[in-house]
Order: structure tokens, then sequence, then C-alpha cells
């Protein structure tokens, strides 16, 4: 078996091409894969698709790239707080789909595990319903579809060069599902360690999922809102 | 005479009961965290992938990779625990989270609501609160009564694109406690005992 050990965010991410899609994991700027979306900044690619919660957040994660026009289409949840996805969206600068936040994670989860669409009342009556399916169960529901990327950026505070995942806290968010859902996972790491360093039973996401990691470099690790007790 | 945003946060508390588990929006609904009693027992569930939120770290203790849906730095609670989104909007999808409390830009009598978008204005994104209306046992919506015009944001009717139809169990604002009834709003508290009908909606 040859390596998933890259040597770099570069060399990692080399192969991502116009018109790829690519999702990217971090809740806000919690969790996101920075080395990965630094690389992305510096590529002469364009016409992608990027399925992320936020799209970044005021300049920060993946507005970078946002803001270099790269981006064609983009699924997420939330827009608050990110004023230039804002503008875009309402200049109709950028094709966008919205998708409510536990039907995104779902759809991005049933992509990984084989499901093509799945019945849920999330939705019902509201724009998100518009043209699919609608089926009465114990009430009305609409059909959401599996979401597949051709790659997934994410980061975790550990990684063995197997691919297997450990994450920190909240930053493990939709990492572990975009893992699953994409053809190629390229894991960036805060820490890199041997197969066997990190324990069977504290694996939050098994290395079959992964194709590419590699040590990160300069974490900054945002706060978005500090709120700390007062004295 | 009208409510604080503590006073209205503290009416809220008065409606959940101990030991059940809640969900808490972005904006107005994340002051409830501070305002919970100690002994009440609650689990308070962030849909960005954590059970037992305790309200601000001290200044020592602060992680920036444990956050709250608004994306503020938050502390847990023993027995907290962490989990992926799909897992964690399982537990609300799946019904196992007892209230949800919301912000709100309209709420409507027949329990309504809609908070995320102002067509040509405003665009927030649903975020969780589209699973949210339809997984929480409870919906509670917490805003002010009145929007920057002086409107009431207790409606006939929601005109904005809605976050769900019809899933609305109570409305806290600063003006008092309301239920949606069908063809109006059934008035449980008042902050002011004087206000009329006609002033509220």
């Amino acid at each position: 078996m040859s390596s998933k050990v890259y040597k770099n965010a570069t060399e990692a991410l080399k192969d991502i091409h116009n018109g790829a899609s690519i999702m990217s994991g971090g809740f806000g700027l919690c969790g996101i894969p920075e080395n990965s979306i630094d690389a992305l900044t510096k590529m002469d690619i364009k016409d992608l698709t990027v399925i992320s919660n936020n799209i970044g957040n005021s300049g920060r994660g993946l507005v970078k790239i946002l803001i270099q026009d790269k981006i064609k289409k983009a699924y997420c949840s939330y827009v608050g707080g990110n004023p230039d996805l804002e503008t875009r969206i309402m200049n109709k600068e950028i094709d966008i789909e919205l998708v409510p936040q536990g039907t995104f994670s779902e759809r991005i989860r049933a992509a990984g595990l084989g499901i093509r669409a799945f019945y849920t009342p999330t939705g019902y009556g509201t724009v998100v319903a518009d043209g699919k399916e609608v089926k009465h169960f114990d009430r009305p529901c609409i059909l959401e579809e599996a979401l597949h990327a051709d790659f997934a950026i994410i980061k975790a505070q550990k990684g063995d060069t197997f691919g297997n995942l450990w994450f920190k806290e909240t930053a493990r968010n939709f990492s572990p599902l975009m893992a699953m859902a994409a053809k190629t996972t390229i894991v960036e790491v805060e820490q890199l360690v041997e197969v066997g360093e990190l324990a069977a039973e504290d694996i939050h996401l098994p290395g079959i999922f992964v194709q590419r990691i590699y040590q990160g470099t300069n974490y900054k690790n945002d706060i978005e809102f500090l709120k700390v007790q007062e004295d | 005479m009208s409510w604080t945003n503590e006073q209205i946060a503290d009416k809220v508390l008065e409606y959940i009961n101990d030991f059940t588990s809640v969900n808490l929006g972005i904006g107005l609904p994340t002051m409830v965290a501070e305002r919970i009693p100690e002994d009440k027992g609650l689990w308070v569930h962030s849909e960005n992938g954590v059970l037992g939120v305790k309200g601000r770290p001290t200044k020592d203790s602060v992680s920036p990779t444990l956050i709250n849906a608004g994306k503020e730095t938050v502390s847990i609670q023993k027995g907290a625990s962490f989990f992926d989104s799909s897992l964690s909007f399982g537990m609300i999808r799946g019904g196992h989270i007892d209230y949800c409390i919301l912000g709100g830009m309209e709420v409507d009598s027949e329990g309504s609501l809609a908070n995320w978008m102002i067509p040509g204005k405003k665009l927030t994104g649903m975020g969780g609160a589209m699973d949210l209306v339809h997984g929480a046992k409870q919906v509670y919506v917490m805003m002010n009564h009145f929007n920057k015009d002086g409107q009431s944001k207790l409606v006939p009717k929601c005109t904005l694109p809605l976050t769900g139809f019809g899933v609305v169990s109570l409305v806290f604002t600063d003006q008092g406690v309301f239920r949606p009834s069908g063809n109006g709003f059934e008035v449980l508290e008042l902050a002011d005992k004087s206000k009329t009908k006609e002033e509220l909606f």
C-alpha cells in the first residue's frame, strides 16, 4: 500500500482542478482546514463548487477564495456574519443553494454511507421544498438527495499515517461526514502520529475514509466571538 | 413598562421543566444559557456538536475549539459530550430535544415562524432553525415585540419566507408571553397589564 502521507498542503491539493467540487469542514471558523484553504488561494483554479456550512466568515476561511472569484456554486446553511457572501448572493454573482443545517449534514452523511436519498419534514411548507417530491408519513416530508464531492478538505487535531482521526471538542462538526462523502479526502492535522499511537477506542473517524494526510503548520484557530466570565 | 432581555430570558426559563434538554438559537436566546439556575438540571444542546453547554468560560479556560452555535466561546458542565453534526441533528430531528428557543422576525397566529431572510434586504440563512422547528418537542420564540418601525412582529399571517409552518408553541417578547391560537394570540402574561390587544398586535 502506498503512503497516504503528503509533505504539505501544496502537494496534497495539487490535482484539484477547474470545476471541481470541494467539501470543507468547520463550523464558522472552528475546525476549518486552514492550510488547505491557504493553498487554494495560491492555485490557478476557478468554477469551483464549494460545500461548507458557512463559506468562512468576515474575510477569513473560505472567504479568501470567494473574494478571488474562484467559487461558482456554493452549498451552505448560514450566511450571517459573512457580508462578502451575502452581497454576492443578493447581487446574484454566485449560484447558491441554502440547505437547512440538519438536511445539509444528513445529505453529506447519506452520500458517504451509500444512501441515495431520504425523506424529512425539515423544510416542508417553505421554499426549501420547492420542486421536491412530497410524501406523507406521520406528517408531510420532502425527498432530499445525497450530496457528494470530488474532494473534501478537513482538519483534525491528531491523525495517524493510516488516516485515523481524533478531533478536539466542537471542531469535529461536519468533518467526519465530509471525509466519508468525498472521492478524495485530504486531511491536515495539528499532530501527525504513527499508527498505534491513537487508542483504537478513541478514533473518531477510521482511516479507511481518508486518502491523504499531512502535518499542518502555523494554526491560528481564530475565535469569532470571545466571551468570558466577568471578574 | 417592558421586560429587559434578562427578564425575557428568565421568563423563558419559567416555562421550561427542570431536568430537560434545550437548544438555544443564535442571538437573544443565547442569553438564556447565562441565566439558568444550577439546580435546574438542564442539558443545553448546541447544534455544532455539544450537549452540556454551561455559559461563558473563565479567562484562563477559553478554548477556540469550544464554541456554541453563535460561534461564542463557552464552557461545559460535568457529563457533557461532543459529537459530529449528523449525530447532533439526529438529536434534534429524532425528537430527543425537549425545547428549542429561536429568535424571530415574524410569528403569526397559526404558529408559523419566519426568521431567516428579508427578500432584497437581509439574508442570514436558516442554519439549523428549519430542523429545530420540526424536531424539538416544544418550539419557543424569543424576540423583541416590535420591529424598528414600531410594528408588531406578532402578525395575523407571516409575509416573510417561512422557517416553518404552524410550529411555534409560545412567543416570549419584551411585552409578554403569547400563544398562537389559530385566529389570534392568546395572552398568557403581560409586562404591562394596561396594554391592549390593539397596541400589541
